[in-house]
């Protein structure tokens, strides 16, 4: 059988994948448009201004318009760069935030995909991220968007390890990685209370990995010009920009799945146990993005040799003793779920 | 079937496609970039396998982490672009050796295993209740009882071969002033000395 009858008998396969990929991108587009108004007008309220408000009701159509400029703006590609890579960069960074999407459970079973392997699905994606900006950085043959790219993969690799082990000690908690049994192992108590200080680290290591006020050093403007964007214009900059936001609403996705008991009501009696399930995980993801608004708001950039130091020396040995004594607590306690 | 085996043949070609082109291309990023992508068709083979567990870890740990240190050493370093003469043939030989040492290792271990390939999906399912559970849970159930010695002694491999690096590249420098926090912050307002300044004169400290 050849490849061309193989790929005309499962057409409908292939059109479906491509039907649902964008019923999860639209969302996402809208998600990211509203995170990026909610971001300026947040960080505009703490410093006592308006923020965008002309354009629209309410200046909501500022980032529409801003978005659209960008597009229509001519692509400039450095003559010494590495033209291949330097155009694959958004478009590896922008599919790697769209792509994890696809496993986020927003309700019961509305999950575009329910895969075994969810959180460690999630993980890795959010680990491949790190290649757009080293790619970029590296394409752009110049100086400044390299050192935002050294910066970057020293920064993303070293908060993922604590990361990796806050995930660990939750899902000693839950004994499955289905984001679907993480959820439903929530439904006594919300892992924050329990886990408290690796909510906390997973928090704080999340604005690292995502590049975020106050570890947004790979872009840290007075130092590096822009970092790894500086040589970037017009639709690929969008397309950082677009992955930067949805990889953001991802991990503010994340820790309400881990920590903030994803759909669930607070408690599970008749006013709030009506409102729909994704409203419930809407409501938590909007109350993370706040906290993650607020924290580029007021609290000073890092530097360098502090976010190492907090990242090896403070999230490390904490995660992992957090590992030891949450298995040691459910291993005595008896309270270990149950397997097979 | 036929989409799994579509996917298949995807998969593979671009794995020994980029495999070819990690060896043969001139410059040493796009050698790593090259290897990556090949990583990562791995994994989507282990997919296909129904060893999802696999693939992602061999995601995160490969592509996440090591070959992040590998694309980080190697855009760092100093290469030529224009080295003509550096052909392939010139390490042809050592590969070649290399290669025939696998292809033996690989002949030798298929004829002890005695593989019988009318029995494969035995091979490939070892647990006879592995529709209850998923292959994480497999995984662990042996990896954790029959498998504990090889697991700890891996463990200690690595445990070694970390304490070693460390060793290497420890070096003490004189002369650095480090930021040591503690004494920072037990710093308050006794410790600070004010001092009359004439104009114009200036002052040592």
């Amino acid at each position: 059988m050849s490849v061309v009858t193989l790929i005309f008998d499962n057409i409908f396969i292939i059109l479906t994948i491509l039907m649902w990929s964008i019923v999860v991108f639209i969302p996402i587009l809208i998600g990211v448009i509203l995170a990026v108004y909610g971001d300026r007008k947040i960080w505009a309220a703490v410093q006592k201004r308006k923020g965008p408000n002309v354009v629209g009701p309410f200046g909501l159509f500022q980032v529409p318009a801003d978005g659209l400029k960008y597009i229509f703006k001519e692509i400039i590609i450095p003559d010494g760069s590495d033209k291949v890579l330097f155009i694959f960069a958004p478009i590896l960074t922008f599919g790697l935030a769209i792509g994890a999407w696809s496993v986020i459970p927003i309700q019961m079973g509305a999950a575009l995909s329910n895969i075994n392997v969810g959180i460690l699905y999630i993980f890795a994606i959010s680990s491949l991220g790190v290649y757009g900006i080293l790619i970029a950085g590296w394409s752009s043959n110049s100086k400044y968007p390299f050192f935002g790219a050294l910066r970057s993969a020293a920064q993303m690799v070293s908060y993922e390890v604590s990361i990796g082990f806050v995930i660990v000690t939750v899902l000693m908690c839950v004994g499955s990685l289905n984001l679907t049994d993480i959820v439903l192992a929530q439904k006594d108590i919300w892992f924050f209370i329990p886990l408290f200080p690796m909510f906390i680290v997973f928090f704080i290591s999340a604005l690292a990995e995502t590049n975020r006020p106050p570890f947004d050093l790979p872009e840290a403007e007075s130092e590096l010009v822009a970092g790894y964007q500086t040589e970037y214009s017009a639709m690929p900059f969008v397309l950082f920009f677009f992955g930067e936001y949805a990889n953001i609403l991802l991990m503010c996705a994340m820790t309400t799945i881990l920590f903030l008991g994803g759909w669930l009501p607070p408690f599970d009696i008749a006013p709030f146990n009506m409102i729909p399930g994704f409203v419930w995980f809407l409501l938590k993801l909007l109350f993370v993005f706040y906290m993650f608004a607020m924290v580029k708001a007021f609290v000073p950039r890092y530097r360098y040799d502090q976010l190492m130091r907090l990242g090896w020396k403070v999230f490390l040995p904490v995660s992992l003793i957090s590992v030891v004594l949450t298995s040691s607590v459910l291993f005595f306690f008896n309270l270990a779920p149950n397997l097979i | 079937m036929t989409a799994t085996l579509l996917t298949f043949y995807l998969f593979s070609s671009v794995i020994l496609i980029s495999s070819l082109m990690v060896i043969s291309s001139k410059n040493p990023v796009h050698s790593v970039l090259y290897l990556i992508l090949t990583f990562f068709n791995a994994a989507g083979l282990f997919v296909i396998l129904h060893a999802e567990f696999l693939a992602m870890i061999l995601i995160i740990v490969y592509v996440g982490a090591v070959a992040v240190l590998f694309l980080f050493v190697v855009m760092m370093l100093d290469f030529n672009l224009s080295r003509e003469k550096d052909n392939l043939l010139q390490y042809m030989p050592f590969g070649l050796f290399i290669g025939i040492v696998f292809i033996c290792e690989l002949i030798i271990v298929l004829i002890n295993t005695n593989l019988d390939l009318a029995n494969i999906q035995i091979l490939a399912n070892p647990f006879s209740n592995f529709s209850e559970m998923t292959n994480t849970q497999a995984l662990g159930s042996v990896l954790y009882t029959d498998y504990i010695l090889y697991f700890q002694l891996s463990g200690i491999i690595l445990l070694v071969a970390m304490i070693g690096s460390i060793v290497l590249t420890l070096r003490e420098r004189t002369g650095v002033r480090r930021q040591i926090i503690v004494n920072q912050l037990d710093r308050d307002a006794s410790s600070t000395e004010l001092k009359e300044v004439a104009s114009g004169e200036g002052i040592d400290i």
